[in-house]
């Protein structure tokens, strides 16, 4: 039981089940699944069909941040491989081959996965801080995606293509296969192999992994190759989905939302151990609390105010003065004498000395 | 023979050395001056190319038209300097901007309208200051909540645009003092007053100085008995008042507040001071060069509606720029590094 | 010398522990006013916590710290400044990025209308340099000067306050000999004016050339407090080192005895190797199957030597020969491949990885050199583990545990088993049993010689000559980044090591 409670999924996946019961009580048709010509409709599925192109996103994001770096460019790399695979799909004469489609998405995933290992050797060679490293593209992607698509909105009609997104398989939504997909190849790539375990070491300790002969430099360029792939698939999907390239917003703020729901997931920003079952449950908590807003008749604009919330609060809980100030009331309790502190000054020192 | 070879390695040493430090002494402006090398060149290139491009009029614009992000800037830079970051900026500038713009069309007049502008900025940084330092939040992730809510609260404010028509919000924008085929409007004279305001407490004050201090090293900041807690929440306030004042600018400037004014800003900023030469690990940089970079990132953005180029290369190139000047400052904390 | 009557800066029963270690236990320390105290000590003694604790950068756990006889407590080193205590850390506390009269004066800088002026800070500045003899203009960046400059500067900014207490943490580590006579010709200056002064060094001849009283940490402990006459510098020696031969008398005598050097291969051979600012160009030779101990003082070079022998840094000059083959290491893995094996003297900070398993740290070295891609199979990695951990006696035995968790001997142990699982030809075990209790500590040195029996070549690196001694086959002492003699362990006694490593550099 106390293993139980001590499990780092234990937080995730209350906050999560809150939220359905909120959901529920305020809205009892929200569990309610409905099948029309063989397919499910209902909240519950929408929110595993929207929540792809962000799972995707924030798979590869877990692992970058495991290695105490981040990735802000994800967003201007889905409007970029959107661009690319639509561009692709509206110049052939003949869109509605499967063959096409594929090839249309094997440029624009691989055009990703160039743009992550450019991000990567970025950060792993040149050695520049990963934020300002991703800034540069997440700057400059969405300008590459423009002149990709010649500044318009490409559309196309192409239905092989439409069905990633709109689709459905046994009666579920194809995106959410998608999902599913991306989980178990990134869970079997990072726990079958030594990805993970190496991954983590590096972001822990890296010069006890150098010491040890972890080849760093190849395992952080390989991550951030990861998540460019990553990415580059949810901007197909999220293209799919509208059937358009919109460079503007096609993952428009997504590199925050990814980044929140790795870190609600209980996966810390200082890298090292990460849950990639914990990122699968922040992921569900974002696109949840995005429809309950919508539901609860909140304009889904200020959704933003209750994710910062969240955030602080996550922050909160993660913050060593926070839980050194739980750990004293516990403390207090057990008749220790409370310690001397006077001022601010004191307190930071006290809490320097103890970490 | 032994003791001659020694002696020759020490003198030849000892000037190296000597050159070595002159060089060093001026590291520190070589980003600067690099900024403005480039920002010269494309003037030079764009007169060259458009046979008229560097106008008075253009020159102008180039203050008037950016006078927002050189206030950004001006709070932003004393940011970087500690080593940290502010992705608030863009959203608190939107949500003063809605602020105002509700509070005037409401009636409430403009002399507290203004003051309570700053004060919803401070308010912001000071939030983000105290959760980077006390609850040890990285500036990252801290700023991101404080953009996330200022940004939602744009929205509880208001979801449409509100026009602004209060006499002297607008004037400060279409007010004009001019000289010929220069000019100047009243925000293009609040964003100087500003940075130079900002760079005058940089230079000339113990909290300035310890800017400085904490970017080059916390803990020596700390031991030195330097007020580092203080300071490292203040600059997040003065990047927020900042914001504040940006968010006065850029309502006269459009008019109106809108909730999606500014989406993206923080990025212009970040980028413009970094080509300005401030060093993005803290600790060296100047405020003037900040100012340059804001006249970089506007000079382009005139080049491209003059080639009548897509909007999308003003990214790219800013990206570009962004980049090159992200490697040379790496280049040069190396070879700092090495010595 | 000594001076009577009251101290101005006592500390009666100090007590501080960190993560439930002590690291100071308590102690006693008191400053006199013009005089010159030297705190003495190895690695992990104390020294640097205690002068934290004394400059308000640290709070005791318990224990009382008076000056002029009040009783009070520091709450930072800005209070502490204030009051007229100044220190000078270890780790210079310069802004390199600021100008030098920035870093002499901020804090306490002139102003005019509530703003810095500049001209009078200069003025201030130059004052207080040319008050150490140092000619420099205040107006340049300090990062233009060189490292010594940053040491003289700091010293300058301790000083130029009105000093009362001024702590010294080796300030001398990185100034030439007319600097270290500028600075001891300041030093004396300041004890006529009646200013205690903690100087702390591992210099030993400057000790006790500037010094009146010496106190003696071990391991967090109070050794004894000294006048400078009156003891011996080999005796001081031996106090820093600890001298209580008893305890070791349960490792038997070495299993082998210590091997003719003819006929023997060499496995590495190092011909003039260097790296700038760490190591001057050095000879050595390790021999196949031999436990070789490297004896000196913390800062002799012992364990710059070490790291550049098994390649974790680069040399910039010489030659290293490998197996008869000359090699240009320039990462571990490199030098792993190879089956040279480095364990650091920082445990937590490269060695383990504390948020992994014990299993995942055991087998990290293993699992990089293989790839990520041929991942060890679990069952593998399991069974692995469990030999692992019965060979060396890991405890607690879970393999699942996290490594933070172990004490700071089975925290080597673990590091010592990823290392063994890559079955290296040599290892070098930097400082294996400092900090940690007697019984693991045997346990480890019964590891050690055991290993060396099934044919490792170890270089083993410890501050406690009689542990060197007993277990060594060969010991390399050296002093000031120089090796002043190979000797052989089975004719040499401790009285021997302890002259070699404390002899004083110009009296050779």
């Amino acid at each position: 039981m106390t293993r139980f409670f001590r499990s780092r999924l234990v937080w995730p996946m209350g906050a999560l089940v809150a939220l359905v019961l909120l959901n529920t009580i305020s809205r009892p048709s929200f569990l309610s699944i409905s099948v029309k010509n063989g397919q499910l409709y209902g909240s519950i599925i929408d929110i595993l069909r929207d929540s792809a192109p962000l799972m995707l996103v924030a798979l590869g994001m877990t692992l970058v941040i495991a290695t105490r770096g981040i990735d802000l460019s994800v967003g201007a790399v889905m409007a970029i491989s959107g661009a690319v695979a639509l561009q692709f799909i509206s110049k052939s004469t003949s869109p509605n081959r499967v063959g096409t489609v594929l090839i249309a998405i094997g440029i624009g995933v691989f055009i990703t996965l160039l743009l992550g290992l450019w991000n990567g050797f970025l950060v792993a060679v040149v050695g520049i801080q990963p934020i300002i490293a991703t800034l540069v593209l997440m700057l400059g992607g969405r300008g590459i995606a423009l002149l990709i698509t010649g500044g318009f909105i490409t559309t196309i009609t192409s239905s092989p293509y439409a069905q990633m997104a709109q689709g459905h398989l046994l009666g579920l939504p194809l995106a959410f296969f998608f999902s599913v997909g991306a989980i178990a190849i990134v869970g079997l790539l990072v726990r079958r192999t030594a990805l993970g375990v190496l991954t983590e070491s590096v972001g822990i300790n890296p010069s006890a992994s150098r010491l040890a002969g972890v080849r760093s430099r190849g395992i952080i360029w390989s991550i951030y190759g990861i998540s460019g792939l990553l990415a580059g698939l949810a901007g197909i999907l999220y293209s799919s989905n509208i059937m358009a390239a919109d460079s503007n917003n096609a993952g428009f703020l997504i590199e925050l939302d990814a980044i929140l729901a790795v870190v609600l997931g209980g996966t810390s920003l200082r890298g090292g151990k990460f849950t990639l079952s914990g990122t699968v449950i922040g992921v569900f908590i974002i696109q949840t609390l995005t429809s309950t807003i919508t539901f609860l008749g909140v304009p889904p604009a200020v959704t933003p105010v209750f994710k910062a919330l969240v955030v602080i609060l996550v922050c909160l809980s993660q913050s060593s003065r926070v839980r050194q100030y739980l750990g004293r009331i516990r403390h207090l309790r057990a008749a220790k004498p409370p310690i001397r502190l006077s001022g601010l000054e004191t307190e930071v020192l006290a809490e320097r000395k103890s970490g | 023979m032994r003791n001659t070879n020694t002696m020759d390695a020490t003198s030849t040493g000892a000037i190296k050395s000597g050159m070595r430090r002159k060089m060093k002494a001026r590291l520190s402006w070589i980003p600067v001056l690099a900024a403005l090398a480039i920002l010269i060149l494309m003037l030079i290139a764009g007169q060259v190319h458009f046979g008229s491009f560097v106008t008075p009029a253009m020159l102008s614009s180039l203050l008037v038209d950016n006078a927002y992000l050189v206030v950004l800037a001006a709070g932003m830079t004393f940011v970087i300097l500690t080593g940290g970051i502010d992705l608030s900026v863009g959203s608190v500038m939107a949500f003063t901007g809605m602020l105002s713009a509700k509070l005037l069309s409401v009636g409430v007049p403009v002399a507290l309208v203004i003051p309570l502008m700053l004060i919803a900025g401070a308010l912001f940084g000071t939030m983000i200051g105290v959760l980077i330092h006390f609850f040890d939040v990285q500036p990252f992730i801290a700023s991101l909540a404080g953009m996330f809510l200022a940004r939602g609260l744009c929205f509880v404010v208001s979801l449409e645009a509100i026009q602004v028509k209060d006499p002297f919000v607008l004037g400060l924008e279409s007010a004009r003092l001019g000289y010929g085929d220069w000019y100047i409007t009243p925000t293009g004279i609040i964003a100087l007053i500003v940075i130079a305001i900002a760079a005058w407490v940089l230079a000339y004050t113990r909290f300035g100085r310890t800017v400085y201090a904490i970017g080059g090293n916390e803990q020596s900041a700390r031991l030195m008995g330097l007020a580092v807690a203080r300071s490292k929440i203040l600059v997040y306030v003065v990047s927020g008042v900042c914001a504040g004042i940006a968010g006065l600018i850029f309502t006269s400037y459009t008019a109106a507040g809108y909730s999606l004014n500014g989406i993206g800003t923080e990025l212009d900023t970040i980028a413009a001071v970094v080509i300005g030469g401030t060093l993005l690990t803290g600790g060296s940089g100047y405020m003037v060069g900040s100012l340059i970079g804001v006249f970089v990132y506007g000079v382009i953005k005139t080049a491209i509606t003059y080639l009548g180029a897509d909007a999308s290369w003003e990214r790219i190139s800013i990206g570009i720029l962004l980049l090159a000047f992200v490697v040379v400052q790496r280049f040069i904390v190396a070879r700092a590094n090495r010595n | 010398m000594a001076v009577d009557g009251e101290p101005v800066l006592e500390v009666t029963a100090a007590n501080l522990r960190f993560a439930g270690e002590f690291a100071l236990d308590a102690v006693n320390f008191r400053m006199f006013a013009g005089e010159v105290h030297s705190l003495m000590g190895e690695n992990g003694a104390g020294k640097s916590t205690l002068i934290r604790a004394l400059t308000g950068d640290l709070h005791l756990d318990s224990g009382k710290i008076r000056f002029y006889g009040h009783p009070l407590e520091f709450p930072n080193p800005a209070a502490a400044q204030r009051a007229g205590i100044s220190t000078v850390y270890q780790e210079i506390d310069v802004l390199p990025n600021l100008t030098v009269a920035e870093n002499i004066m901020l804090g306490r800088e002139p102003r005019r209308w509530g703003f810095i002026d500049w001209k009078q800070m200069r003025v201030a500045a130059t004052e207080a340099l040319s008050a150490l003899g140092v000619d420099i203009d205040p107006a340049s960046r300090l990062s233009s000067h060189r490292l010594a400059t940053h040491q003289m500067v700091a010293i300058a900014r301790a000083i130029s306050a009105d000093v009362k207490v001024l702590v010294l943490d080796e300030p001398t580590s990185s100034l030439d000999q007319d600097e270290v006579a500028e600075l001891f010709r300041v030093i004396r200056e300041l004890k006529a004016r009646g200013v205690a002064i903690l100087f702390v060094s591992h210099f030993l001849e400057q000790v006790y050339e500037i010094c009146d009283r010496i106190t003696v940490l071990r391991n967090g402990k109070l050794v004894g407090e000294y006048l400078t006459p009156q003891l011996l510098r080999i005796d001081l020696v031996q106090k820093m080192l600890g001298s209580d031969a008893n305890r070791f008398d349960i490792l038997n005598a070495k299993q082998s005895p210590p091997i003719e050097r003819d006929g023997r291969t060499v496995i590495v051979r190092a011909r003039g190797i260097a790296r700038r600012g760490r190591l001057p160009a050095t000879n050595v030779e390790v021999f196949e199957g031999e436990l070789l101990g490297f004896a000196g003082l913390l800062g002799s070079g012992r364990t710059e030597l070490a790291r550049l022998l098994v390649g974790v840094e680069s040399i910039d000059a010489g030659e290293l020969t490998i197996d008869g083959v000359r090699r240009r290491l320039r990462k571990p893995r490199q030098a792993l491949h190879i089956g040279l094996a480095y364990s650091s003297e920082n445990r937590r900070s490269e060695g383990i990885i504390p948020e992994l398993t014990l299993r995942e740290n055991i087998n990290l070295a293993l699992q990089a050199e293989r790839g990520w891609l041929r991942r060890i199979s679990h069952h593998r990695q399991t069974e692995l583990t469990a030999s692992w951990i019965e060979a060396l006696d890991i405890r607690p035995t879970n393999p699942e545990g996290l490594a933070r968790h172990l004490s700071g001997g089975n925290q080597q142990k673990l590091i010592l088993a990823r290392l063994m699982a890559l079955a290296p030809r040599l290892i070098a075990l930097d400082e294996p049993t400092r900090g940690i209790d007697i019984g693991a500590k045997i346990e480890i040195q019964h590891l050690i010689t055991d290993l060396v029996d099934a044919g490792l070549t170890v270089i083993f690196i410890s501050a406690e000559l009689e542990e060197v001694l007993r277990v060594a086959h060969r010991i390399v002492v050296l002093r000031d980044r120089q090796i002043v003699a190979t000797v052989n362990p089975n004719v040499a006694t401790i009285e021997m090591l302890l002259s070699l490593v404390a002899k004083a550099e110009d009296d050779e």
